[in-house]
């Protein structure tokens, strides 16, 4: 090793980076709800939309076929990014919580077929999760007459094997899980829960969301018939995710969005649907953002993400060692060692109050419930204060963030 | 250091006070009309209990948890309304919320000690959190519940028209 990433230059690559908030240069900290977008994306966009611009699949001009093979392309690089086999295809969404929802959805559905989910069955789904791995759960069982098992987490947090066996029966029928928690920064042992799960029949669902920046899990090596991710939390664009999953698993899945693109011919009565991936791509997609997309994937590859991981671990672990220190601050997860996530909670303060003051600092935080109320209420600590941590994000903003917390505390106290 | 320094001219010494020393908190035995606000995406959780003879808000409390602007606002409001007449108290309502949303100059509101909360108009993101004991006032004002063990329903209402509310529930305000 001995690598090092090049934080400061690699900073100028991000507009965004370069202003101040509040007078103070921006530190942003707040990596977990939404990165920044890298010039080598906004050129990509900027080239499709100014060159190859119109819309996909069945043009026979040239722009037409340019922008269909522009968005192929971008479908390529992905797939290659989350490690996906021959017998994986990629659905690109507007989102992690699309994604979620296309499966969800798509596993409840009677209208076309007898779904995967029936009454009686059991869908599992962890304590960890972010509200769109837990909603569209609750509403696929109150679909389909299935029971929302929930593999709750440990008093620290932590989820295991051990907890997950004895909920796991042959009703089982889904098994969905995080690849790390939003709200705390845990990283289950999601390789271990997911076989486990797939062993005694499940579907596997695996939200990637937090992983993607910078430890995507590799799809080919997983018990995983589905992970979902959003592209915007990997210095992509807004609007954009990917839903990647085993051919046989997706086949599955009833359609969410119907329309164009996504049939092989149509009469007034009656429709047949496209194959995998077009199947469950109705209408015109979001090529420029799959285009940036794909140009994030490249941008983190060209860096190196194993480099990445170790950057953005070292800052998680220096920020929670600092914190940790203040008079009254819990980080929770605190022996994590593996995410870009920290969370703490600090006696007698409110973090809405101090990340108010953080911004006067111009630090960019996020605190609440990080749309994980149920997580939050079950370990008994209420809304955090969340930093979280990308590729150009340095030492030195770790130490303003430590200070920062300490002058908030001693104002607020 | 102090707040100032940070850049923030939120946190002045007189919101800091009663976030750290909440005057009217706890619960009131007498209560006439209560309502709980919250703000789910922040946690913020907060009971107002109120005591109104004939027009008159003679007594309030509030508990709950939240953050510093959450408190001193609640705070300062128990001050502010107590002893006035309901429609007062809707009025000076009506005037602070008038100013956070930036329809009313401070100056010209006569806001008194709650003119310290008048900078919360800056930061869009925690205005909600200013207004949220407000907002719990207006809707235990409009609550017409009777206390369990009370012998006579009270005297004065904000909305006489309203069906009562059976005892033990509240009323619930999430402010917009």
């Amino acid at each position: 090793m001995g690598d090092r990433l090049p934080t400061l230059a690699l900073a100028r690559a991000f507009p965004a980076l370069a202003q101040t908030v509040n007078g103070r240069p921006l530190a942003y900290l707040d990596n977990a709800a939404s990165t920044q977008v890298p010039l080598p994306v906004l050129d990509a966009m900027c080239d499709f939309d100014t060159r190859d611009r119109a819309n996909i699949h069945r043009g026979v001009h040239t722009l037409s076929q340019r922008a269909t093979q522009a968005y192929e392309q971008a479908r390529e690089t992905l797939a290659r990014y989350v490690g996906a086999g021959p017998d994986h295809e990629l659905v690109l969404t507007s989102g992690a919580t699309e994604a979620l929802n296309l499966v969800a959805h798509g596993l409840s559905d009677r209208a076309l077929a007898e779904p995967w989910l029936r009454p009686g069955d059991e869908i599992i789904v962890s304590g960890l999760e972010h509200h769109a791995n837990l909603v569209p759960w609750q509403v696929a069982a109150l679909r389909s007459g299935a029971t929302l098992r929930v593999l709750r987490p440990d008093a620290a947090g932590g989820l295991d094997t051990e907890a997950l066996a004895p909920l796991l029966g042959p009703k089982t029928r889904v098994f969905a899980l995080t690849a790390c928690a939003n709200a705390t920064g845990h990283r289950p042992p999601y390789e271990a829960l997911l076989a486990l799960a797939a062993r005694a029949g499940a579907l596997t669902v695996l939200d990637a969301a937090q992983a993607a920046a910078h430890a995507m899990p590799r799809m080919a090596t997983l018990a995983c018939d589905f992970m979902a991710f959003s592209g915007h939390k990997m210095h992509g664009p807004m609007g954009t995710g990917v839903l990647v999953g085993r051919r046989g698993a997706l086949e599955r899945l009833a359609p969410l969005r119907l329309g164009g693109d996504m049939v092989e011919s149509v009469s007034w009565d009656e429709t047949r649907f496209a194959p995998l991936p077009a199947r469950l791509e109705g209408g015109t997609p979001n090529v420029a953002g799959a285009v940036g997309l794909a140009a994030a994937a490249d941008f983190i590859e060209g860096l190196g993400r194993d480099l990445i991981d170790a950057h953005v671990a070292s800052l998680r672990g220096a920020a929670a060692a600092g914190l940790a220190a203040l008079p009254g601050v819990h980080v929770l997860a605190p022996s994590e060692t593996r995410t870009a996530i920290v969370s703490f909670v600090a006696d007698g303060v409110h973090p809405h109050d101090i990340g108010t003051l953080l911004d006067g600092l111009g630090i960019a935080v996020r605190t609440g419930h990080h749309c994980a109320q149920p997580l939050l209420d079950h370990l008994g600590v209420g809304p955090t204060t969340r930093a979280s941590f990308a590729l150009y994000n340095t030492p030195d903003e770790v130490e303003r963030l430590i200070d920062g917390v300490a002058h908030a505390l001693k104002a607020l106290r | 250091m102090n707040a100032v320094d940070a850049g923030n001219d939120l946190y002045r010494e007189l919101v800091l006070e009663h976030k750290r020393a909440p005057r009217n908190f706890g619960a009131l035995d007498a209560a006439t009309h209560r309502a709980q606000g919250r703000n789910p995406q922040c946690g913020d959780d907060v009971r107002i209990e109120l005591r109104v003879e004939g027009e008159r808000l003679t007594d309030i409390r509030f508990a709950g948890q939240g953050c510093a602007i959450c408190i001193a606002s609640a705070s300062m409001m128990t001050e502010a309304v107590k002893g006035r007449t309901v429609a007062e108290a809707a009025q000076l309502q009506q005037r602070f919320r008038s100013v956070l949303t930036g329809q009313l100059d401070p100056e010209s509101a006569a806001l008194a000690k709650l003119e310290s909360l008048a900078d919360v108009r800056r930061y869009p993101a925690r205005i909600k959190c200013a207004l949220l004991g407000w907002h719990a006032l207006m809707h235990a004002l409009a609550d017409v519940e009777a206390p369990a063990d009370a012998p006579e329903r009270p005297q004065g209402r904000a909305s006489p028209d309203r069906p009562s509310a059976r005892v033990g529930q509240s009323g619930k305000a999430t402010p917009a």
